[in-house]
């Protein structure tokens, strides 16, 4: 990201063996050394994972009274978890499948709206020259402090009472009902998001090279055309780990959402439902090993998908073109 | 949709829809459960009719299968008067309550567990005063005792409904009867008791105080109940209310008296292990080694019940039951240590305040018995309509004249202490600290 | 019954997805028409100057046009992320300080009596000692082992599943991680061990240990937590810069026969500074802010409190709103060397 030049077939160079023998040794060495280092690292970090997946399939009184390797000398397996957060008893808050979809209508434009606004705001504080932007970028990168939990009570009432100043009224309250309260959720996570997204865009936009834009402007393009034609396709990356950890963020929460969605089951995410499958007094927590494992696999699949934008090739592509 | 087998889920889906496409004549069709509805069975029901059409809505920390009990035991009331209650439930609810009514989005009904808390919302001029008709229907179905922890500053606020006695000890009356021992009506019994069992080679006592971000609440519940018995009534209420300092010799004699049993090596944690592991044992685990004949006695309140795991019979003549905690001075009457939750309400709509004198009625709270797990203190409830042994133990102990209720001290501090240095406090002091030190601490940190 | 359950739901998607594409696809046009039609006055402007030399003195149209101009582009680009910024956290902050200034209730002022509160608190230091630690220790942990392992499994053979092990516990949520590490932690006086670690310890011979009540290690075990977590978010991040890195220079390098030592010295980190700051940053500012995982591992007993948690507690729990408002003020006042250190940085960045 720190320089122009494109880049010639970057993986045929990158195999290619190294000139001497002491390099080849090296190499070699290295690549062992590189090997056992992340087949530990890997081990040490998927363990506890590991623990909760095999727990996630082991009965309720096993869990609670032995380890979950006494699985290897005593295997015992059950669904009775997984049916139980996938078919759960609750009548009242039904089943999982109505918390899915609230969790995507939720998560969808939750992660788009902020992307586009940081972006955008990335791109003028970084490329359009005006006084006090740098002031405006440190007020925004400082912004990333507030508290989420003290953003609630102000927002909330901005959604519920509306605005006003001195007894006029600025702004109605929104009087949103039902699915509507999904409005209220995108809003709050569009506006807790920005620091961070335009912090982290700033970033990777104001490392694009100077006679990129420069070359752009002498061919008559405005603003608006090097953002959509050379900013974009080059932050490509930053925006894909952008949206992951967005992505994960609206997944996860579960306050955002209860404040500003309810937690019944026309609007609350999936989070609500397997916070609420503990139990009121929290004694059923092992279905949590299991309601951990069916709100995982969203987000590593987008994970999964979206790691091919990182890739080396890509990048040059785009600056080329 | 026209094909729903059940009027409710009619209702329900029929509201969904109408509000979801705001639909303006929503109002004639939703209510379309009264025809279904015979007159008679809504009888009953007749003096909240008038609001067809109407939604209230109600907000609690009760959630999952307790829910599902909940809202069908109203379910004929909403058939019936055509109010739609929206329920909803939610572990953080004690955080998020004031949170949506500081930020203008408050429910109609909060069931409202802390009568501390109640109190804040209704300083600060949040909560709306009970209608005439609850207030008369509170007095007629509650004891006093329970309507002054909803009374703040000569207004009533509205009406305990479910409840919980915590003043129990749970055992095993299969080891019991196996070795010989009987139940202690005495505190004294009971310590000799304990001695005979720790002779005998099993740990007399369990406990576990862990409960997330909870922890070290049962343990600031064995200190209530016993200065509700060491010191008494008044003393107690003096303590809550802090006209006597947290530090005061009298609490540091209760205080001490729990010490005797949670601090006693010889006497805990069976099954867990030493004294410092009641911190890391989940109070919910706490009780299971009863069945294991790994310890014998473990003080829980009545809703530990559902807690044993699945199979576990309770009951006299089961696996496991509780007796009632003895009281130090039998002649001071009968001690209860309990705790319940009261339906305040933030808007004064005439559909919300004839749910709220609903709520407060005997046929509520008998609908809802019925349906089992469930335990009240109005008296309207017929102790016939109670399935479970132990609810049963509950019922008669609300009921019973000669008991002095006091409600748990922790819901009636400020929360700051309660549900804070409190907690916090019984966790140090397990954890090794002196009983004094603790009590200075918390003393500290009550709010000036 | 099911779908038209869902039918609502769906559509508003569709709604947002729209108003998405009409939101920002509309403003991009305004940035393009916008600045056309400044673009072609300036130009008349200019044409019309050169035409009539004589008449007095010619402004120079470019400067003051463009300037102006330019100020105004910025703020078309800004405004909606500065309007949303305004609503959702400048005015809580500014709300946070007036009442961070108020009594328990906000009903009556006291001055900067929550502050000294602040000070006054017996086992403060120790708090204060504790988020220090994890200050410290999450950032430099995190960013380590994530440089590391994305610097090792880069072009490695199954990168992809690699990368995904590590990334595995960002997909869980905090809380969930702090239940999944209390049963690491798990603690039995008797029998049979359900925790990882005591089992391990008891194998080895060991005493079984209560490893979260034992200060100072605990502390240390639940930074273990967050480590575990972000370290995910340090790899992603500088697994894309290390891609970055055009292959020319990594070439030009390995020609000059430096040893993948020298190579990552020399040419790695330099490369993803920009990167390498940023994860430090963003994991700090996380850090300073966590409290789910004390939360639900400890609840902040056994010594094991952060300002964060005490903050929730104070504001949420004991609804105490001064206090809990002062601490996330002087949480705000932390954060203030990390920005003097971006101030520089940004300083340094325009010099190049």
């Amino acid at each position: 990201m720190t320089t122009t030049t494109p880049v010639l077939a970057g993986e045929a160079t990158a195999e290619q063996p190294p000139r001497t023998a002491a390099g080849r040794v090296r190499k070699r060495l290295n690549s062992r050394t590189a090997t056992t280092v992340s087949i530990v690292i890997a081990l040490l970090w998927t363990v506890p994972t590991f623990g909760l997946l095999l727990s996630s399939f082991r009965p309720e009184d096993e869990i609670k009274t032995t380890g979950w390797w006494t699985f290897f000398t005593n295997p015992q397996l059950t669904f009775e978890n997984y049916n139980e957060v996938l078919f759960g008893r609750s009548s009242s808050s039904g089943q999982l499948a109505q918390y899915f979809v609230n969790s995507i209508v939720i998560t969808i434009p939750s992660v788009l709206f902020p992307i586009a606004l940081a972006s955008l705001a990335a791109y003028a504080l970084s490329w359009i020259k005006f006084r006090g932007r740098d002031w405006v970028y440190i007020g925004i990168f400082a912004l990333q402090i507030v508290p989420l939990q003290m953003a609630l009570v102000p927002l909330l009432s901005f959604f519920s009472r509306g605005v006003s100043l001195g007894g006029v009224t600025l702004m109605p309250a929104w009087d949103l009902a039902d699915e509507q309260k999904f409005i209220q959720v995108w809003f709050a996570h569009t506006c807790f998001a920005l620091p961070f997204a335009i912090f982290l865009l700033h970033n990777f936009v104001s490392q694009l090279p100077n006679e990129l834009m420069e070359a752009a402007r002498v061919d008559g393009a405005g603003h608006s055309k090097i953002f959509r034609s050379i900013v974009l396709p080059l932050i490509t990356p930053a925006l894909a780990s952008l949206a992951i950890f967005q992505f994960l963020w609206v997944w996860n929460d579960l306050l955002v959402a209860l404040i500003f969605a309810g937690g019944t089951r026309d609007t609350a995410p999936l989070t609500v439902r397997l916070a609420e499958l503990a139990g009121t007094r929290g004694s059923e927590w092992q279905r949590l090993t299991s309601g951990a494992f069916v709100s995982i696999v969203v987000p590593l699949i987008v994970f999964l998908s979206l790691q091919r934008y990182f890739v080396r090739g890509l990048l040059t592509g785009s600056v080329k073109g | 949709m026209a094909v729903s087998t059940r009027p409710r889920q009619a209702l329900v889906l029929a509201t969904t829809l109408a509000l979801a496409l705001s639909a303006a004549a929503c109002s004639g069709d939703s209510g379309d459960g009264d025809s279904g509805s015979t007159s008679a069975e809504c009888a009953a029901f007749d003096a909240y009719t008038g609001n067809d059409g109407t939604t209230v809505s109600i907000y609690s920390s009760i959630r999952d299968a307790e829910a599902d009990l909940l809202e069908e035991s109203w379910s004929q009331f909403e058939d019936c008067t055509g109010i739609t209650i929206k329920y909803e439930g939610s572990g953080e609810f004690e955080a998020q309550l004031p949170v949506k009514v500081d930020g203008g989005n408050a429910p109609d009904i909060a069931f409202v567990p802390q009568p501390g808390l109640l109190k804040r919302f209704a300083d600060a001029g949040k909560l709306k005063e009970a209608s005439a008709e609850t207030k008369t229907m509170a007095e007629a179905n509650y004891p006093k005792e329970w309507l002054d922890y909803a009374t703040v500053g000569g207004k009533f606020y509205g009406a305990p409904f479910g409840s919980n006695v915590k003043s129990f000890v749970w055992y095993s009356p299969k080891l019991f009867a196996e070795k010989g021992w009987k139940v202690p009506t005495t505190w004294d019994e009971m310590m000799a008791l304990s001695d005979t069992i720790a002779g005998a080679g099993i740990k007399p006592w369990c406990a576990g105080i862990e409960s997330g971000d909870a922890t070290g609440w049962p343990a600031t519940d064995w200190i209530e109940d016993v200065m509700l018995r060491d010191a008494g009534a008044d003393v107690y209420d003096q303590w809550v209310e802090h006209t006597i300092p947290f530090n005061d010799p009298k609490v540091a004699s209760a205080v001490d008296r729990v010490g005797k049993i949670l601090k006693d090596p010889k006497y805990v944690n069976g099954g867990f292990g030493d004294v410092k592991s009641i911190t890391s044992t989940s109070f919910q685990e706490a009780g299971t080694p009863i069945l294991d004949n790994k310890c014998a006695m473990y003080r829980m309140a009545s809703f530990y019940a559902n807690q044993w795991p699945e199979g576990t019979k309770v009951g006299e003549d089961g696996d496991t039951f509780a007796f009632y905690l003895p009281a130090v001075d039998p002649a001071k009457g009968k001690p209860v240590l309990g705790g319940g939750e009261f339906t305040v309400a933030f808007a004064d709509r005439p559909e919300v305040q004839k749910v709220q004198t609903y709520l407060a009625s005997g046929e509520a709270a008998n609908t809802r018995a019925k349906l089992g797990n469930w335990v009240s203190a109005n008296n309207k409830l017929d102790i016939a309509n109670v399935e479970n042994p132990i609810d049963k133990l509950a019922v008669e102990i609300l009921q019973d004249k000669s008991a002095v209720f006091r409600f748990d001290g922790s819901d009636l501090m400020p929360a700051a202490v309660g549900a804070g240095t409190f907690w916090k406090g019984m966790v140090d002091w397990i954890n090794g600290k002196s009983t004094t030190e603790v009590l200075n601490q918390i003393e500290g940190s009550w709010p000036k | 019954m099911e779908f038209e359950d869902f039918a609502p739901k769906l559509s508003m998607l569709l709604y947002g997805v729209i108003a998405f594409v009409v939101i920002i696809g509309g403003l991009l046009l305004l940035l393009d028409v916008v600045p056309n039609y400044f673009a072609r006055r300036r130009e008349a402007a200019l044409v019309a100057a050169s035409v009539s030399t004589t008449d007095g003195p010619a402004p120079p149209p470019s400067r003051r046009l463009r300037k102006p101009g330019e100020g105004l582009l910025g703020l078309a680009f800004l405004i909606p992320a500065l309007l949303l910024l305004l609503i959702g956290l400048v005015v809580p902050a500014i709300r946070t300080i007036i009442l961070s200034l108020s009594n328990g209730d906000s009903t009556e002022f006291v001055g900067l009596r929550n502050y000294g509160w602040i000070f006054q608190e017996n086992d403060i230091i120790r708090v204060l000692t504790n988020t220090l630690g994890w200050v410290v220790l999450v950032p430099l942990l995190a960013t380590g082992v994530g440089l590391l392992y994305a610097v090792m499994v880069d072009r490695a053979r199954f990168e992809a599943v690699a990368k995904s092990l590590i990334f595995l516990p960002m997909a869980i949520s905090f809380v969930g991680a702090g239940i999944i590490w209390k049963f690491v932690y798990a603690y039995r006086g008797d029998g049979d061990q359900i925790g990882l670690l005591n089992w391990l310890w008891t194998t080895l011979g060991g005493e079984p240990q209560q490893f979260l009540n034992n200060a100072p290690w605990n502390t240390f075990l639940l930074i273990v937590v967050m480590v575990w977590i972000q370290a995910g978010f340090a790899m992603v991040i500088l697994s894309a810069a290390i891609k970055a890195i055009p292959s020319d220079i990594v070439e030009a390098a390995r020609l000059d026969g430096v040893t993948p030592w020298q190579m990552f010295w020399r040419v790695t980190l330099p490369s993803i500074r920009p990167s390498l700051i940023v994860v430090v940053v963003t994991i700090t500012i996380a850090t300073l802010k966590v409290f789910d995982i004390v939360r639900t591992m400890t609840n902040g007993n056994f010594d094991t409190n952060v300002v964060a948690l005490e903050m929730y507690n104070q504001a949420f729990r004991y609804q105490e709103n001064g206090q809990g408002s002062a601490l996330a003020v002087f949480l705000f006042i932390l954060v203030i060397p990390i920005v003097i250190f971006q101030i520089r940085n940004l300083r340094r960045q325009r010099e190049v």
